[in-house]
């Protein structure tokens, strides 16, 4: 550091003051001490921060109200996913990707799900009441993901009743989410070949009636947000994200949509059944975070929209597929049947051993695509494991979003992006 | 007997007996004001607030209080120590001293001055330095960006605020808060000065750093604002100011444009009513109005607050002084 206040100034001020690779250290060899003028006013915005959506560290460069500089910094929930997924077998690191994004836990199960299927090559064996009962659940996750999305981007906003109001449909999709899978939040419920169980009989009744309510909340919600000049005078051109540049910073989800890219995985490479439903995929024109905040609305609607028609799609039938190297057998045949007590026990012991291959399995999760690449070596474990999280290409947007608005901006930038960090930080 | 009560002391024994008489209710209504907050909140999140301290949650304020008063008055070590207490002194003084000229019924003010309004206009522009001393004595940063919100939105709102003042005091020729009542006997201002109305109790959201213009103590932004570094009772003095001043702007505007102690109609069943009560109500009324307005808007930003202030409010409510001005001369309804 060569310590003269122009270079100093040149370099960025954060960078000579804040850096202690290059700080004159107080105990090292040089006595010399050099002062140097920081005329920025940096901000530690989070990690305990109302509006850092969890463990966000944003260090904000500011002049006066105005953003010069915004660095986010990761890695406080990081907790080694990747690495200790190796050490699993396929089943047992199921669990795992319900806390990648803890707010939207089936569709990362959905990911994981697909890819061990994809290796052990039984992706079109799995029945068909499993796969609609997945996207049931897969959609029902989106508006869970949507909703909280919507409504903490008000909060941050300043707007307190939508996210009391989104709660409580929330509190109803997670009773669904117990109903089913047994658990009110990591629910594990998808499996290698279909789902953990069938759902409880009253379960698809349930979720009728829960849909036929729900537009006019989503109208109620629109009521208080949509119109609302304040809520517009916020978001509207604000962190604006044109297609070409969205894609170049590696968007995806609501976030590529709201830039006008029409680029959807259910439709461009339709896994499950998402071929065979009928719905649209909104596109926004401006890029901004208004834009953003309406594409979530109406995905909702659309996701309402699948649901209702995996509803009609419900039949009887089993949901698992038959193989009993893969999912164990029914209990009762394992009272019965030597073969089912040895496939029940080697399950369970050792797992399921997936033969050599590598797959890149991405499926559309409500913050975008979260992509899993997946390498099997013949174990019962995976080689390698590495998630691709849309949460991350978003986040890095952060400085290029919000330079040059102000402080209140840089919050309603964030909540506009959707950020969480378990798959952030994995 | 009247001999004691005219001399200094009995003059004094009088005054701390009204200070008193006024003052209990008025906190105690601060305390309630922070319960019916929650309460109505709730219901409009449909959720039910305090519930569980005493029946309905009644004891909710005091429980609150209890706590405070137990927890530990923390000061930052980088904080200027004299000023760090003195600001929310300062704050919660300002809007306790300001009831003085506030006439409940009529004849019922502890100081019936001439200047009541200006009085009282000086009392709440003072209190913005209880605001800037606490940001600037925190020494944190989210507490002076805070601080400097603060000032900057209230000079912006105080002066289309004076307008409005100006407008009302057009209409009844004197700068006496019971006068200004009092011209209200058979039309209150509200009808007659409408836009006013609404341009003043949305200037009086601003005053106040209520939603939507909570800016110097924006939560998602600013964490807590100004008062982000304080704890206990320094804390609570804050809240208590704040409330108190939700309370006094009421009034104000009761006053100006409601027609203070006055019932709607004056026929046998509102007559019957002591005119404190329908002070009340009326304050009652509009303070119901901040809390819906807390539930429903999203926060300003800092520099569209200042446009809406400077660039709407102000040449409006000057026009409509100007055309006041002009109407009441027109027409010979100029007081004299």
């Amino acid at each position: 550091m060569s310590g003269s206040s122009a270079m100093a100034s040149e370099a960025g001020p954060l960078a000579t003051s804040a850096d202690p690779a290059t700080m004159p250290s107080a105990t090292g060899t040089s006595n010399e001490v050099k002062t140097v003028e920081v005329d920025s006013h940096t901000i530690n915005f989070g990690p305990q921060h109302p509006a850092a959506h969890g463990v966000l560290r944003l260090i904000l460069e500011m002049k006066g109200e105005m953003v010069e500089r915004a660095d986010p910094h990761i890695g406080l929930l990081h907790r080694g996913t990747e690495k200790l997924v190796e050490y699993k077998t396929y089943l047992q690191a199921m669990p795992y990707m319900d806390r990648l994004d803890y707010v939207s836990p089936m569709c990362m199960e959905h990911s994981w799900v697909l890819a061990v299927e994809r290796l052990l090559h039984i992706e079109k064996d799995v029945p068909e009441r499993a796969r609609v009962i997945r996207t049931m659940f897969a959609e029902l996750t989106r508006i869970l993901n949507h909703l909280l999305n919507v409504t903490t981007y008000a909060l941050d906003c300043g707007a307190i009743t939508p996210a009391l109001w989104g709660f409580e449909q929330r509190e109803h999709l997670l009773e669904f989410y117990e109903a089913a899978g047994g658990s009110h939040y990591h629910v594990n419920y998808f499996r290698p070949g279909g789902v953990a169980r069938d759902l409880p009989a009253d379960l698809p009744g349930r979720i009728a009636t829960w849909a036929a309510q729900f537009p006019k909340f989503l109208d109620d919600l629109e009521g208080l947000l949509t119109n609302n000049r304040i809520f517009k005078q916020r978001t509207v051109d604000i962190g604006v994200m044109t297609a070409e540049q969205a894609m170049e910073w590696g968007f995806s989800g609501p976030c590529l949509r709201a830039s006008g890219v029409p680029w959807d995985l259910r439709k461009a490479q339709p896994y499950e059944i998402y071929d065979q439903l009928d719905f649209d995929i909104p596109v926004g024109r401006q890029g901004d975070c208004y834009d953003r905040y309406l594409i979530r609305i109406m995905e909702m609607r659309q996701s309402l929209r699948m649901v209702e028609q995996c509803l009609g799609r419900l039949k009887p039938g089993p949901i698992k597929i038959l193989d009993n190297k893969i999912v164990p057998p029914k209990r009762g045949e394992m009272k019965r049947s030597m073969e089912s007590l040895i496939h029940h026990f080697k399950l369970y012991t050792e797992g399921f051993h997936v033969p050599e291959g590598a797959t890149y399995t991405v499926t559309e999760a409500p913050k975008g695509e979260f992509g899993m690449y997946l390498v099997a070596d013949g174990t019962n474990r995976p080689y390698r494991c590495k998630v691709r999280a849309p949460g991350f290409a978003h986040l890095q947007a952060m400085e290029v979003l919000s330079k040059g608005h102000m402080l209140a901006d840089a919050v309603a930038i964030i909540g506009s992006l959707d950020i969480v960090f378990g798959e952030i930080d994995r | 007997m009247d001999g004691f009560l005219a001399s200094p002391i009995g003059i004094l024994a009088i005054t701390v007996a009204q200070t008193l008489a006024l003052l209990v209710p008025v906190l105690i209504a601060v305390a309630y004001l922070t319960l019916a907050e929650r309460k109505v909140l709730a219901a409009m999140q449909l959720r039910r607030g305090p519930n569980v301290v005493g029946p309905f949650g009644l004891l909710q304020p005091f429980a609150d209080a209890l706590k405070m008063l137990m927890k530990e008055t923390i000061i930052p070590s980088g904080a200027n120590r004299v000023l760090f207490i003195l600001a929310p002194m300062l704050l919660f003084m300002l809007a306790m001293i300001a009831w003085a000229v506030i006439p409940v019924q009529d004849g019922w003010a502890i100081a019936d001055i001439n200047v009541g309004i200006l009085y009282l206009f000086a009392v709440s522009s003072l209190g913005v330095y209880g605001i800037i001393i606490a940001g600037w004595a925190s020494n944190s940063k989210y507490a002076f960006l805070g601080a400097l919100r603060s000032a900057a939105q209230m000079v912006s709102y105080e002066v289309s605020i004076g307008f409005v003042i100006v407008t009302v005091l057009l209409c009844v020729g004197s700068l006496n808060l019971s006068d200004v009542v009092r011209a209200q006997e058979r039309v209150w201002f509200f009808i007659p000065l409408f836009p006013m109305f609404i341009i003043f109790f949305i200037s009086a959201l601003a005053e106040t750093n209520r939603a939507p213009f909570d800016l110097p103590e924006g939560e998602s932004e600013l964490v807590a604002g100004f008062f982000v570094e304080y704890s206990s009772m320094s804390f609570a003095l804050f809240f208590l100011g704040e409330y108190a001043n939700m309370i006094l702007m009421s009034a104000l505007t009761t006053i100006l444009f409601l027609g203070g102690w006055y019932p709607p109609v004056h026929v046998v069943p509102f007559t019957w009513i002591p005119g404190f009560v329908w002070f009340a109500l009326k304050i009652a009324l509009l303070l119901f109005v901040f809390i819906w307005v807390r539930a429903t808007f999203p926060r300003y930003r800092y520099d569209q607050l200042m446009r809406l202030g400077w660039k709407v409010f102000l040449p409006f409510s000057l026009v409509w002084l100007v055309l006041t001005a002009a109407v009441l001369k027109l027409t010979g309804w100029l007081p004299a």
